[in-house]
């Protein structure tokens, strides 16, 4: 955990390529730390997601950038320049929020209005880019409609446009999604990333939802307990977690705790506290393994099922099939190892004959496909 | 769940009364309290306003408009401006000084500490007004507790009492606390988010006050001014105790028909029918008001 924090601090150097960089930064409330020295540089025009559990101050991060917040230590530099004191107004930030927090007195028109009004632009200005914004959003319609007259979606459409239409450097939007049902948080995904796409702006969305962080995001900081465990591209989040948190967080994993026995370039041979034997993949090179204990992963998808000891090299233990659910275009099925280890495997859908209770099967899986994360 | 051999449940239950009795059997109570104490009160004070010179004891005997012919003269024109001048004055003065205070406590002051800093503003309350009128007296006279102060630091002395500013001294003194209150509840409800959405589109703290807090509060400012409003063109304690001879007002006129030396029952009452009548003006203009920014989705 600590180690990969102390991995991403070592990018501190100042940076032109970053719009947003936070130094060290910390965040205390009454004596209690939300926010433990978090490193990260958000890279221009950049989709950018900050993925964590409730709680894990992925929240305050976004608020130290916007400003409502001022960091305890360290620093926070928007486009270079330092603005730890720096007022909420006079960032060249704009936020969606999570509750939209639409002026219920103003007119869906006059909410997109509001920063460019203050900013003294022309009426003929102010005029256009709030009608433009209106309609990239596509609420050119409701212009005249007070918040309380429009549904969730089309509230969170205006407070997308509200920020837009400022041409802030950063977009910040916190848990834009969340306050909305499965099928338009579908929809507004397509749109989010279509959007960004279109005004190549730096996006910074703090999300709880990594389906969500994955399909929007070109990188992804995963966040717990104040601190930021890795920072990649979505595929390596999920392929290469640098964490058992992350592995854990990240879809659905098998882990098992266990000690290193003996090691050769590629392969580790652990011992899991159940008396597993395991090959297990060497992390990557500057992260050598050789010694101590580790957390193996084994992404349930990349697990075998058989009626037969497998005679490969691939690890293969014997356990009793104790449960199967049927998920349409997969199915999950329980196995309790010998061992007393209960493993999660998912296949694709397709008619097998399944083994009763009582007789053997065998589960296998590669080396490769096996994980093994520092604790 | 229901055995299909027991009775249906609908056969045994009390009946109900009729759906369009319900709403009157709830506004019954209040609606004779209404009629008995408010309705039927003005309308004897409506009748006794058409009797010239009437005075308790002698018959009602119904007989024209002369009680208002003589409000409309020039004599009692300046009382019903100077009542007005009062009452918009102490509505201002009492906005202006109860939405730092309600903006503080709701806002600023810790929730846990809330409900003891507004009881504190409360408490005067408790004593009598008439007490605290009087206490006034002892700090605005000539040789009050006011002067003695200005004295001490080189100022010159402030010759208050008996006059107009001694009356909206007091009456604003008076009213604050239920400014405060209203406000308050206004305040409290007030979503900070708005706040904070207000400040990260580029407002700074004064135009986030004046573009959000101010028309996000403005059911709480209506309501505040109104009561300080209707309140003031009633009182007739403070222009009575603090006003002196110059300072008469619509309402003391009123409590001097009916109470003073004057007995005139009859103008009274008059006079009492327009105090009633600029007072529901007031609240017409409030509710078409208010029902505009409910329209705005408050």
């Amino acid at each position: 955990m600590s180690q990969a924090a102390i991995q991403n601090s070592s990018a501190t150097t100042a940076n032109a390529e970053f719009d947003v960089e936070l130094r060290q930064v910390c965040k205390l409330f009454n004596n209690e730390t939300v926010v433990r020295g978090v490193d990260l540089g958000i890279r221009r025009g950049e989709f950018f997601s900050i993925l964590g559990p409730s709680g894990c101050g992925k929240t305050t991060t976004l608020r130290l950038i916007a400003g409502f917040d001022t960091p305890s230590a360290g620093e926070v530099l928007i486009q270079g320049r330092r603005m730890n004191a720096m007022p909420p107004y006079r960032r060249p930030v704009n936020t969606v929020f999570q509750s939209y927090a639409l002026f219920s007195h103003l007119t869906a028109w006059e909410n997109v209005a509001f920063g460019l009004r203050l900013q003294k632009h022309t009426k003929a200005e102010i005029q256009q880019r709030v009608d433009e914004a209106l309609k990239l959003v596509k609420m050119d319609g409701f212009a005249k409609r007070f918040p309380a007259q429009l549904s969730g979606g089309q509230q969170q459409r205006v407070a997308l446009a509200r920020a837009l239409v400022n041409r802030p450097t950063v977009l910040l939007l916190d848990e834009p999604l969340g306050a909305l049902d499965l099928k338009l948080r579908k929809e507004m995904q397509v749109e989010l990333a279509n959007l960004h796409r279109e005004l190549a702006l730096t996006f910074v969305m703090v999300t709880h939802d990594q389906e969500e962080a994955l399909c929007l995001s070109d990188r992804i900081a995963v966040m717990n307990q104040g601190i930021i465990e890795q920072i990649d591209t979505p595929e390596r989040i999920y392929q290469q977690p640098k964490t058992p948190f992350v592995a854990d967080f990240i879809g659905d994993t098998n882990l098992f705790h266990g000690k290193i026995e003996g090691f050769y370039p590629t392969t580790l041979w652990v011992v899991t506290e159940t008396g597993l034997k395991v090959k297990a993949k060497q992390p990557e090179a500057g992260n050598t393994l050789t010694s101590g204990t580790v957390v193996l992963s084994v992404r349930p998808e990349t697990v075998q099922l058989s009626l037969t000891p497998c005679n490969d090299d691939r690890n293969c233990f014997e356990g009793r099939l104790q449960d199967v659910m049927y998920l349409g275009t997969h199915v999950h099925f329980q196995v309790q190892l010998l061992s007393g280890d209960r493993l999660t495997v998912m296949r694709s859908n397709s008619p097998t004959n399944l083994p009763s209770a009582d007789t053997p099967i065998y589960v296998s899986w590669s080396a490769q496909d096996c994980l093994a994360l520092p604790l | 769940m229901v055995s299909p051999a027991s009775p249906l449940p609908s056969t045994t239950e009390p009946k109900a009364p009729p759906q369009w009795l319900q709403p009157l059997l709830m506004l019954a109570p209040a609606g004779v309290w209404l009629a008995l104490l408010l309705v039927l009160p003005t309308l004897l004070i409506f009748q006794l306003s058409l009797v010239p010179g009437i005075r308790p004891g002698q018959v009602v005997n119904p007989s024209g408009l002369d009680n208002y012919w003589r409000i409309v003269q020039p004599d009692y024109f300046p009382v019903l401006t100077r009542s007005l001048f009062f009452s918009i004055g102490t509505t201002i003065a009492c906005l202006v000084l109860g939405f730092p205070i309600a903006y503080w406590i709701a806002l600023k002051v810790p929730k846990r500490w809330q409900n003891l800093v507004l009881l504190a503003f409360v408490l005067p309350l408790w004593t009598s007004s008439l007490l605290r009128t009087y206490a006034w007296i002892t700090i605005l006279r000539p040789t009050g507790v006011l002067n003695s102060i200005l004295g001490k630091v080189g100022m010159p002395p402030l010759d208050l009492l008996n006059r107009e500013p001694a009356v909206l001294i007091g009456m604003t003194y008076s009213l604050l606390p239920y400014m405060v209150l209203i406000l308050y509840a206004a305040l409290e409800k007030l979503d900070r988010r708005l706040l904070e959405a207000a400040a990260d589109l580029g407002a700074n703290p004064a135009q986030t006050f004046w573009r959000v807090t101010v028309p996000q509060s403005l059911t709480g400012i209506a309501a505040g001014s109104l009561l300080v409003f209707i309140t003031s063109m009633g009182d007739f304690v403070n222009p009575e105790i603090l006003g002196g001879a110059s300072s008469m007002t619509v309402a003391r006129l009123i409590y001097n028909q009916f109470l003073g030396a004057t007995q005139n029952w009859g103008f009274g009452s008059a006079l009492s029918m327009v105090l009633i009548l600029v007072v529901s003006i007031a609240i017409a203009l409030l509710l078409k008001y208010g029902d505009r920014s409910a329209a705005g989705g408050v």
